[in-house]
């Protein structure tokens, strides 16, 4: 009797397999008998527009063997009116190069007209969110930059150490790309002066960043990058910097546009040197041009 | 118990004899090139890991192609033509199933390069449309080397070429296809 069974079995997929190999001969999926894959590890790219959500670092990366060349300009405030054309008659700049190093690593320098000051940075991504296998929800990046005032002493007549010139911070970028449209970032920052004009000012300045985008084309986003200081060198001057702009990517720039109450273009100036305010209306407007050359040719013809 | 055994056998032969007709490659090139006339640069790119299957006793040919492998010369160029143009986290794959006209199993197994016509649907950003091309089978030491060359129009598969960027990007994009294909063993 369990004889009969198997044999049974047996004869009923004997018929399914040969039916099957001769009934969808015709339309059977080929790519189906190679197997399935699995899903790989993938990165998730395009954040943001540009490796800075505004005035801030992003979370996204340069491709490796690629440069991003940077022009900044950061205008007067808008309330000036009409005599200083609204601001647009002073203007302040930054040029900057970055590049993309590997897939999570990047370096940059520049220079800034305000305080003709020198900065660079290195930015590194220990885990970046991608999706597949192992993949992961959110990225973590470092950044650890410095800063060089090159301006001449303001007191020669004392002993001024080269040291006094720099300052430095860290910070860290933790972010999402929540979807096509929406991506969101935290970036806890500390400042550091090694020197601090007062006695009793800190040579340590803590901030906490939120950037973030919602794209509403696919060459268009609304980006925002505000800092709140937990500590700053003098409550009564210096203001948490917001900026609100618009990406406009044109295939080979990036056009951020945007109005801040900033106009320091490195962290350290305008993180911790922001006097604006948004209440009283003293905004500029800036934009910032991105472009970007390929240096290093990373495809293989065969 | 012989019974079944026979049968069993039976049944996984013919399978098999189906299988011998089966040839496939995983490394197949795609490479497509939509640059325009008087670009100052070339919009190419390079796929080296494409899927295909075919099965010279029916004549179906099948290709699988991950939008995310086309590699181009600038790293920006190929983050904008996965954002932008073919929306690669949306359509992740472009497929294309179809006939080879007019083969035969017995056609391919002898050396020799024979022309054919291939004829299915090719689906690109999530549409599917019907195509037909000459394409050529190179068969040689129980090898078959694929290969086509073809126009496709952007716009039949709703790729938007912006008004900034048509003096650099062609509205059509000639594909060509090389793909050497090995037995498929089960």
């Amino acid at each position: 009797m369990n004889n009969m069974k198997t044999l049974y079995a047996a004869l009923q997929l004997t018929v399914l397999l040969l039916a099957s190999d001769y009934l969808f001969a015709q339309e059977e999926d080929l790519l189906k008998l190679l197997g399935d894959e699995k899903p790989k590890k993938e990165i998730v790219k395009n954040a943001f527009k540009s490796t800075r959500v505004i005035n801030g670092h992003s979370m996204e990366f340069l491709s490796p063997g690629t440069m991003d060349f940077r022009i900044l300009h950061r205008f007067g405030q808008l309330n000036q009116g009409l005599d200083n054309f609204f601001g647009l008659d002073q203007a302040s700049m930054r040029m900057g190069f970055d590049f993309g190093i590997l897939q999570n690593l990047m370096v940059g320098v520049g220079r800034s007209t305000y305080k003709k000051e020198l900065d660079g940075y290195i930015k590194f991504a220990p885990i970046r969110q991608s999706t597949g296998t192992g993949g992961f929800p959110f990225t973590v990046a470092l950044v650890t930059g410095m800063t060089m005032n090159t301006l001449d002493w303001s007191d020669p007549a004392r002993k001024n150490y080269y040291s006094s010139r720099l300052a430095y911070y860290f910070q860290s970028i933790i972010g999402r790309k929540f979807s096509e449209a929406i991506t969101l970032q935290v970036t806890p920052t500390m400042v550091h002066y090694n020197i601090v004009p007062l006695e009793s000012q800190s040579n340590d300045i803590y901030a906490v960043g939120l950037g973030g985008r919602i794209k509403f084309s696919k060459r268009m986003a609304f980006t925002w990058d505000y800092f709140y200081m937990v500590n700053s060198l003098d409550k009564n001057i210096y203001k948490n910097p917001l900026s609100v702009g618009l990406d406009i990517e044109t295939g080979g720039h990036v056009f951020q546009l945007h109005f801040s109450n900033s106009t320091g273009m490195n962290e350290r100036a305008f993180i911790s040197e922001t006097t604006g305010s948004w209440t009283k209306g003293e905004l500029r407007f800036g934009f910032n041009l991105s472009r970007v050359f390929q240096l290093k040719k990373t495809r293989k013809e065969h | 118990m012989k019974k079944i055994m026979t049968l069993l056998a039976l049944a996984a032969t013919v399978n098999q004899a189906g299988a011998q007709d089966k040839y496939f490659t995983k490394t197949g090139k795609i490479n497509f090139d939509a640059t325009a006339k008087n670009s100052p640069e070339n919009i190419d790119g390079l796929h080296k890991s494409v899927t295909c299957v075919l099965d010279t006793r029916t004549g179906n040919l099948q290709f699988a192609v991950l939008m995310k492998g086309f590699e181009f010369e600038r790293a920006l160029m190929q983050e904008h033509f996965n954002e932008n143009y073919v929306e690669s986290d949306k359509f992740p794959k472009a497929e294309f199933k179809g006939q080879v006209g007019g083969s035969s199993a017995e056609k391919f197994s002898k050396d020799g390069s024979y022309d054919v016509t291939v004829k299915g649907k090719l689906t690109i950003h999530g549409i599917t449309r019907d195509v037909e091309t000459p394409g050529k089978l190179v068969v040689s030491n129980g090898n078959i080397n694929a290969i086509a060359d073809f126009q496709v129009s952007l716009a039949d598969y709703k790729i938007e070429i912006p008004q900034l960027v048509a003096d650099k990007v062609a509205k059509t994009a000639s594909i060509k296809v090389d793909c050497r294909l090995a037995p498929l063993k089960q």
